[in-house]
């Protein structure tokens, strides 16, 4: 048995006298996907950003197949095999949907010189049309991403995380915003996602912070309860939804 | 479709570009070899602000330094083919240095800090007379030779600008076309987001100046020997705003934008000298006119139309749509 | 020493004409977000006005009254409905360009009545003071005195009296400012007449020295600028300091380093403060969104 992909140890972060997140820790195993919910304010955002080198913790390590990567810049993260998407969208507006899904591994592939004389498509036509074909983009392929309907929007960025075949993903709120009847879908491609991409094929491990209840219920394995800054509970969705504590301090009232 | 167009419009172009300075007199060969200058100063600052989305307000000391590069080298007695890369050479450093306010500030702060570039560049020439003769300027700059064939008259230095901006116009058409040009885009679209996919956000920055710059000084290099007659003026503040209007007039972004940026921005202001008061009158209101109406450029109105026509089209097929199923509906009750 | 006491009053007065440009412009740049590069020429246009209705054998007062009225009308009501509110949901930059391309058209608009240079009557007396040594002129006095009188004025205006917290609320929060049922177009209309009333009182004070030319507007416009930026263009105490600083500093450095580069230590400085403060020496940092 492997360790865990991503660790993250005694994590706090606090702003002025506001404490943010204060000393979270958890583990995520590859192939998982694991859950964050929790109410507004109760430090999710910090905790996500902290691992994703947005911000810079105050204390805690963070470690990613064992190498510390606590302060890395996201292009290093990246680089690393960590995708992610945004709460809000985040496209290339002008660019066709193609083209967003091709500039998202590019990066990955030689150098910045080789770039230079490499192909307009870099060699990830292939790949890039798989993933249209799997999210059902592909009437809207060759329009600018910026023309797409929200819904359409949210899943060229989805796809996009997916382009350079990271081991781990990190998913803000990927049912924000959108028609609830697109939900169920999302949900599916992720879970097809997660056993059919990452490095070499291998599954890759997502973690998923979603306030869609249902959503992170049906798809997660393992879902971490966030309460104040603090952990409350962790575990999988049945243990989650018969922990009394969790239902009290948030999913009760 | 779009692409076949694009090609025959260029070949008509380029043939137009070939055989018109025969039924020109010296001084429209003159204007055209001006044209092309601008033409290939702009293209930088297309790559610099269309492209990769820099706000460069310090361009026309980019082409100022590939100017007086040339200008100085020459007079102090080395070849034009030595001035040449070395001005290239000088502003792809110095472009590199610009860049990194880039990675500071961004947008109207950027703007006003490369603006700050060039007024100092400027006070430089100006001051600096032992090197650039100040407001007196560096005259008799000689034109260069080209495998012995003398490019001192207007035809042979045109044809000889001619061929620079074409071999310059496709190498930056074959950057455009590699990663690198999906990689800029990406970086003006949406920087934040491009860093989290693996952009080097800092290198591509610094290259777009850097490469830009590349293209404003060869331009100023073959200006300094077309006109032969360089003094700080036309590489102030006042010609980086023009410049930057030329490619925001072409449309930023659209690779043959500074194209018809150059012409309205130089070219017609210059062949109109006689009126040029009443031109710059109308050519401001005309750019104000412009933001308001075409604010992607005079290269944006066929995506215009297009998108005007789709949009018309699906609307129709809405309309058929609903028609169809009402009169459907209609027969539904009937039967 | 004296010199230095003569240089710095004079690099004062100065630096209130910049710092009256400069506060116009910050203002419109808290209101609505525009980047006024036709700020110079708003200073040169008053000044025609002025003289064209004195031509008309008008005393200065009535002129410099109506080329009020007339400067709300046009650079404040038509500039705001003309090019910034159409342009506005484009974004920064296109009011840049649209500025720019409405200040090439103003000046040369102007120079097309004539490039020479009109002088201007002066509001002060040609007086020489001698105040422990150091020889000021009453322009200098009186420029300086109306100029911050002014600025402490628009200060007071919005910081004390309804209208003037409401134009504050909407620079603010514009969202926020609507919901508590304050008539935001209005009070960025109310800005930009401002703007055009500062750019009068600039005209008036700042021609005599600088003679009616349709090229007077260009140094003012970038100094202002300077200022503006100096001081930090979300926060209007800091036009006036970055007014002061830039006119004082042009004068000391002329006097004391070179000429030459006099304008350089404006830009020395406008340089560092981009770099290492982009909010200015007063200014709010803005956050980078994501």
């Amino acid at each position: 048995m492997s360790g865990p992909l991503l660790e993250v140890k005694g994590l706090k972060k606090s702003y002025g006298a506001i404490r943010a997140v204060g000393g979270v820790s958890f583990q995520v195993m590859p192939g998982e996907i694991f859950g964050v919910i929790g109410p507004n304010g109760s430090g999710k955002t910090t905790m996500f950003n902290s691992v994703l080198g947005q911000i810079e913790p105050d204390a805690g390590e963070i470690h990613l197949n064992g190498q510390n990567i606590t302060g890395l810049s996201p292009l290093q993260l990246n680089q690393r095999g960590v995708g992610r998407t945004f709460q809000t969208l985040q496209v290339f507006g002008k660019m066709s949907v193609r083209d967003n899904l091709i500039v998202a591994a590019q990066e990955h592939r030689g150098t910045m010189w080789s770039r230079m004389f490499a192909p307009g498509d870099s060699g990830l036509g292939a790949k890039a049309d798989e993933l249209i074909d799997l999210f059902g983009i592909r009437h809207v392929a060759d329009k600018p991403a910026g023309s797409l309907s929200y819904g359409q929007q949210k899943l060229v960025d989805i796809a996009m995380a997916f382009m350079s075949e990271p081991a781990l993903v990190l998913l803000d709120e990927p049912c924000a915003g959108v028609n609830p009847s697109l939900v169920g879908g999302i949900s599916t491609l992720l879970k097809q996602l997660n056993q059919q991409s990452g490095v070499g094929k291998r599954a890759s491990s997502f973690v998923v912070i979603e306030h869609n209840m249902d959503f992170v219920m049906d798809l997660c394995h393992r879902i971490m309860v966030m309460v104040e800054g603090e952990v409350m509970a962790i575990g999988t969705p049945d243990e989650i939804r018969a922990n009394k504590q969790v239902l009290a301090a948030y999913l009760g009232s | 479709m779009k692409k076949q167009s694009a090609i025959i419009f260029t070949s008509v172009a380029l043939l137009a570009l070939l055989v018109a300075p025969h039924f020109l007199k010296s001084y429209g060969v003159y204007l055209l070899t001006y044209w092309l200058v601008f033409i290939l100063a702009a293209m930088g600052l297309n790559l610099t602000v269309g492209y990769a989305g820099q706000k460069s307000l310090g361009h026309a000391a980019f082409f100022g330094i590939g100017a007086y590069t040339v200008a100085i080298m020459m007079k102090a007695g080395f070849s034009f083919w030595l001035g040449l890369p070395a001005a290239a050479a000088i502003c792809f450093v110095t472009g590199i240095l610009v860049g990194f306010p880039a990675l500071r500030v961004q947008t109207i702060y950027l703007a006003f800090a490369t603006l700050g570039f060039n007024t100092a560049a400027w006070l430089v020439m100006r001051n600096e007379e032992q090197y650039t003769g100040g407001t007196f300027g560096i005259n008799n700059i000689a034109r260069p030779e080209l495998f012995g064939l003398s490019l001192d008259g207007a035809l042979a230095y045109y044809y000889f600008t001619l061929g620079v901006t074409i071999v310059f116009g496709l190498l930056l058409f074959g950057l455009l076309r590699s990663p690198w040009g999906k990689a800029f885009t990406a970086l003006r679209d949406n920087p934040i987001r491009a860093e989290s996919l693996g952009v080097d956000v800092r290198n591509y920055t610094l290259l777009s100046f850097a490469i830009g710059a590349v293209y404003a000084g060869v331009a100023g290099a073959l200006f300094a020997s077309l006109v032969q007659f360089i003094d700080p003026a036309p590489f102030g503040v006042g010609q980086s705003i023009m410049m930057y209007l030329m490619v925001v007039i072409g449309g930023p972004g659209y690779f043959f934008g500074p194209v018809v940026g150059a012409a309205v921005g130089v070219v017609l202001p210059e062949w109109l000298r006689f009126a040029q008061d009443w031109y710059l009158f109308v050519f401001g209101s005309a750019v104000v006119l412009l933001m308001i109406w075409l604010p992607d450029g005079l290269l944006s109105i066929p995506d215009r139309i297009r998108a005007r026509r789709e949009s018309r089209e699906a609307s129709a097929a809405r309309a058929a749509a609903v028609t169809a199923a009402a009169a459907n509906a209609g027969k539904g009750s009937g039967a | 020493m004296a010199d230095f006491f003569q240089l710095l009053f004079s690099g004062l007065a100065t630096g209130s004409i910049y710092a009256l440009a400069a506060l116009g412009f910050t203002l419109l740049w808290q209101a609505s977000g525009t980047i006024n590069f036709a700020q110079g020429e708003f200073v040169m246009l008053p000044a025609f006005a002025m003289l064209a209705f004195a031509s008309f054998g008008m005393p200065m007062p009535l002129s410099f009254f109506l080329t009020i009225v007339l400067a709300i009308a046009v650079l404040g009501w038509a500039f705001k409905r003309g090019i910034v509110d159409p342009l506005f949901r484009y974004g920064m930059m296109q009011i840049v360009v649209a500025t720019i391309g409405l200040s090439i058209a103003m000046r040369n608009g102007v120079r097309l009545t004539g490039a020479e240079a009109h002088p201007f009557p002066s509001l002060f007396a040609d007086r020489i003071y001698n105040i422990a040594g150091v020889t000021v002129t009453q322009s200098d006095i009186g420029t300086l005195v109306l100029a911050m009188l002014l600025v402490i004025g628009t200060q007071a205006f919005l910081a004390r009296t309804i209208t003037g917290r409401a134009m504050q609320a909407v620079a603010q929060n514009t969202e926020s400012a609507s919901v508590l049922g304050i008539n935001v177009p209005r009070m960025i209309f109310y800005t930009f007449a401002i703007n055009a009333i500062l750019a009068c009182a600039a005209a008036l004070l700042v021609t005599p020295v600088y003679l009616a030319k349709f090229d007077m507007g260009e140094s003012l416009g970038t100094k202002a600028f300077f200022a503006a930026v100096i001081g930090g263009f979300n926060n209007s105490r800091g036009a006036l300091l970055g007014g002061l600083i830039v006119g004082v500093g042009e004068n000391l450095a002329a006097a004391y380093v070179s000429a030459a580069y006099k304008d350089a230590v404006a830009l020395a400085l406008f340089m560092v403060v981009i770099l290492f403060k982009p909010q200015g020496l007063l200014g709010r940092k803005e956050e980078r969104k994501v």
